[in-house]
């Protein structure tokens, strides 16, 4: 930090990709899409994600821009948001997108799986109470349904309310009419995508490509 | 006696009704037995015997034999199916073949020729169908996703074997002891290139059987079928050159420029059939009853037309069925889908059985040249070539795969490459001039009989022994549909995020193509808009409605089950009627969309979920029961989250009669109670909902209720009994969204 700003060492490189467990050439690439970004400042905002125009078109695009933003994608156990993130975060977010690797044990393919559920789970859990309640979830499906048009909508809620009927049933099984189903919790969360093979499926393949160089959307 | 000479002679002209009246249609038979006519005129004119029984099998007999020998296959099929033991330990291929060769033997026992499988019938009429029900039923987001890996394999790994087992054929033969030092290194390549695909037919017969992941699934058969551009161009390649005797490199070169016009010129000739038979759909609104047909016609078309250029047929046939399924789907109607489903499988399904019945008996028909060294080395060759090919390919592939393919997933692949027909048809066409036809032949057979019984028969315990991961058995799981889609979205926004142009990048692009310019085209109607979610939202309803027509009238199975008042946080159901009009119209809204397909994947041959239940009254009944369920449902959704104590005596509103769901892996039922008598004011337009009930049992006529909403409940039902019957006057709602993978 400091005056060294623009320049960062291999050796601090190597620091961030223990901690993240990327390779020195992909955090050499995502290091300069993030100056791209940022316009060679030191943080990131939410304006900077937000001029992405390849994001226009996404139904995603605020939760996607609010998980960078997010502190408990920041490895903190709090709640809550920060205005600006450093290269550091940016890496630590980007580091629930890492493929499995090929011989992992089991363990360490449920931790993966953990990681990135959570994500996901955060991404639904916006007041971060620990649970998805059915207000939450409805408003998750409607913003997944949000392009379709009025249909999309009409739908979004009875989906969003099936959806969460089954997370009941196949969590809890007999429920007492009295009682109530609060809302999903993580390990709910867990249960029910068990046989989703999101370790395979969420990823980006970082590939060893120069994206600064490539015609990236702006 | 001249009557028969006539009758012999005639050509066609007659009809024979079974009575035996022979009618005379043409007056030239008369003449063209100039000493007869007189004699004719002698026996017309002298009363002779009426005959009333004759048979004519000279007249039937072509028709007659096809039908024959298909009714054979299918009662053998049945056959086996009746056996249980024998059905579960070998496969239905290698049944068929043992009764091909038992047929074929009696055949020469009695002293006729057995009819060998005709190579021009197996590629214009045998092969099309099982093609084109593999590629209309193709799994597309597997395929799509593992189609670098595939066409390695298709491609790189069928030419390694053509060439490996060419060569190494080649050295045999310069051995002396072997005897066969006239073969030239071309006869060998020849060889190995029609020995070295995989086959489709054997694939689909055997690996239908075992239930393998669908990653290897799709690997091996996805295989199968892409690497007909490879054979096809080899086989034309080689058997051109070894007439010339020859090779030079512009022939080498222009052989790989072949490749390319055969493989993307059959996609291209396939693709523009395909939009040719979506467009069609487009306008059939009128005419549901010839849609099937189309489908067919078109990719039969499709077929025919890319063999006429040598092209190949078989990626013709794919990419038609591929690019044309989601926009017709969207367009037929339900029963026409159901038409072209059953159709396809049935065809299919007597293809593949005549296939190997056919197999069978050319085995004991065909002339037969042994040669132990050689048949045994090829087997042997076969083999080992595809293993090693296999791991040498994976190895490279996995470099660049996210999804590794692990030891188990190999050795899969590489023992389920099993030859087949295509292979026999091929050496077959050899022309008689090819000194070592017969030979060939032979090896050809042995190779097939060999994958076909050893491998065939011992995969599935291999499988069971290796503990490879079997297909997901699972239900569908509306969780898992609304985060794949979720999915998808979010790893196309952090793609973005990151600059990286990556696979969901193109695929959004396709997508948002897809929407604005080719639907619109080819989908009639407002149908295009739906996405996957709300398509596959709709068709687990459709199933957890049928499901309870089907368990009619049986009382609950489930001890208590999770009810909407169990996630929506309780109160008091206080809905203004302002709302309770906005639920409604928006429940109108939702019901007239709603489908009355039920899509399933089809990989099997053998079944097919037979929970299509056609029957207008029970489909409309539970249709309108549904609705009564959503309005109630709906109903107490729409209250404000407070958690208060229920007042005494609030409503809960029973919802029994035949209609509940039960299947413990099934939907989660919205049980309501028995109302009790209205004690709050509030509940006041409930009660009017109550009367209902008791007519959703019997009649279809609509609730009884309130006015307006009875009124709207007569237009829904006519409106859904036109939606039902075919043909359907009018605009048939029927959206779904094209790419529904089912």
């Amino acid at each position: 930090m400091g005056a060294s700003q623009s320049v960062r060492t291999e050796h601090e490189f190597q620091d961030v990709a223990d901690r993240t467990g990327f390779s020195l050439e992909q955090i050499g690439n995502l290091n300069k899409r993030f100056r791209q970004l940022s316009k060679n400042e030191e943080t990131l905002s939410r304006q900077d994600l937000a001029s992405i125009s390849a994001l226009d078109n996404n139904p995603l695009r605020a939760q996607i821009i609010n998980a960078f933003f997010d502190k408990r994608n920041l490895r903190e156990n709090e709640a809550g948001t920060v205005q600006v993130i450093g290269f550091e975060e940016f890496l630590m977010v980007m580091s629930h997108f890492r493929p499995a690797a090929m011989h992992i044990t089991e363990e360490e393919r449920e931790k993966l799986r953990r990681e990135k559920l959570r994500f996901v789970f955060n991404m639904h859990d916006t007041d971060s109470d620990g649970t998805i309640t059915l207000e939450e979830y409805r408003r998750a499906v409607e913003e997944l349904l949000s392009k379709a048009g009025t249909i999309g909508q009409e739908t979004a809620k009875a989906i969003a309310d099936a959806a969460m009927l089954e997370v009941a049933s196949t969590t809890r099984g007999k429920m007492e009419p009295d009682e109530f189903y609060e809302g999903i919790t993580f390990e709910n969360f867990l249960q029910i995508l068990k046989t989703f093979d999101i370790e395979t499926r969420m990823h980006i393949r970082f590939l060893n490509m120069d994206t600064a160089t490539m015609r990236c959307g702006k | 006696m001249s009557v028969h000479a006539l009758r012999k002679s005639a050509s066609s002209s007659f009809v024979f009704v079974g009575i035996g009246l022979p009618i005379e249609a043409s007056a030239p038979a008369y003449q063209s037995h100039g000493t007869e006519g007189s004699h004719l005129t002698n026996i017309t004119n002298t009363k002779k015997a009426f005959p009333v029984l004759a048979v004519n099998y000279e007249h039937v007999r072509k028709p007659f034999e096809i039908a024959l020998w298909i009714l054979l296959a299918l009662l053998m099929k049945l056959g086996f199916h009746l056996i249980p033991r024998l059905s579960a330990v070998v496969p239905e291929s290698c049944l068929l073949i043992v009764v091909g060769l038992l047929v074929g033997g009696l055949i020469k026992v009695i002293g006729e020729e057995p009819p060998v499988l005709d190579s021009q019938l197996f590629f214009l009429c045998l092969l099309p169908p099982i093609i084109l029900d593999a590629g209309y039923f193709l799994p597309i987001r597997p395929f799509t996703e593992n189609v670098g890996t595939i066409l390695v394999f298709a491609v790189i790994g069928t030419l390694w074997n053509a060439f490996f087992m060419g060569g190494l054929l080649y050295a045999l033969c310069q051995i002396e002891s072997v005897g066969l030092s006239g073969v030239d290194l071309l006869a060998c390549l020849l060889f190995g290139s029609i020995v070295s695909a995989v086959d489709p037919v054997a694939v689909l017969a055997v690996f239908e059987e075992i239930h393998i992941n669908e990653l290897v699934h799709i690997l091996v058969f996805g295989e199968s079928l892409l690497n007909d551009a490879v054979t096809v161009v080899l086989y034309n390649l080689f058997e051109e050159f070894s007439k010339v005797g020859t090779v030079t490199v512009l022939d080498v070169f222009l052989g790989v420029v072949c490749f390319f016009v055969v493989s993307l010129g059959g996609v291209l000739v396939g693709a523009i059939y395909g939009f040719l038979a979506a467009f069609t759909s487009r306008f059939t609104s009128h005419t549901r009853v010839i849609e099937p047909l189309f489908v067919f016609l078109y990719s039969y078309m499709a077929y025919l037309s890319s063999e006429m250029f040598h092209l190949s047929g078989i990626m013709a046939l794919i990419a038609c069925g591929v690019v044309m399924r989601p926009y017709v789907e969207a367009n037929i109607s339900h029963k026409s889908y159901t038409t072209i489903k059953y159709f396809l499988k049935m065809w299919s399904s007597v293809s593949e059985t005549l296939i190997f019945i056919f197999l069978g008996v050319s085995t004991v028909a065909g002339p037969h040249a042994w040669n132990w060294t050689f048949v045994i080395t090829t087997v042997i060759l076969c083999l080992v070539s595809r293993v090693l090919g296999v791991i040498g390919l994976t190895f490279i592939i996995n470099k660049f795969r996210i999804v590794k393919l692990t030891k188990k997933d190999q050795f899969i692949v590489a023992y389920g490459g099993l030859r087949g027909a295509i292979a026999f048809s091929l050496g077959y066409l050899l022309s008689n001039s090819h000194q070592m036809r017969n030979l060939f032949l032979t090896a050809i057979i042995t190779v097939i009989f060999f994958t076909v019984f050893v491998q065939g028969m011992t995969i599935r315990p291999l499988v069971e022994l290796l503990a490879v991961k079997k297909k997901k058995e699972s239900k569908p799981s509306i969780n898992e549909e609304i985060h794949t889609e979720f999915l998808d979205h979010l790893l196309t926004g952090v793609e973005g995020v990151c600059g990286h142009y990556g696979h969901y990048h193109w695929k959004e692009k396709l997508n948002r193509f897809n929407k604005t310019y080719v639907k619109r085209w080819l989908i009639a109607g407002e149908n295009f808009k739906e996405p996957e979610l709300i398509a596959f939202y709709r068709k687990m309803e459709l199933k957890q409605a049928i499901m309870m027509v089907e368990s009619g009238q049986l009382p609950s199975v489930l001890p208590s089950t999770i009810s909407m008042q169990n996630i929506q946080p309780r109160a008091i159901p206080r809905v203004s009627k302002k709302r309770e009009e906005e639920i409604r119209r928006i429940l109108r809204a939702n019901l007239q969309n709603n489908k009355q397909k039920m899509r399933s994947r089809s990989y099997s041959r053998h079944t097919l979920f037979d929970a299509d239940e056609e029957d207008d009254v029970s489909e409309v009944r539970l249709r309108k029961t549904k609705m009564e369920m959503e309005r109630r449902m709906s109903h107490y959704l729409t209250v404000p989250a407070n958690r208060e104590s229920p007042r005494p005596g609030v409503r809960r509103v029973r919802f029994e009669s035949d209609n509940q769901v039960f299947s413990a892996d099934s939907f989660p039922t919205v049980h309501f109670e028995q109302p009790s008598p209205p004690s709050t004011p509030d509940a006041v337009s409930l009660e009017e909902e109550v009367p209902k009930r008791p007519s959703l049992k019997a009649d279809i006529e609509g609730p009884r209720g309130n006015a307006s909403d009875n009124h709207q409940g007569e237009l829904d039902y006519q409106r859904l009994a036109r939606c039902l019957s075919d043909p359907g006057p009018n605009k048939d709602k029927e959206d779904d969204d094209p790419f529904m993978s089912c």
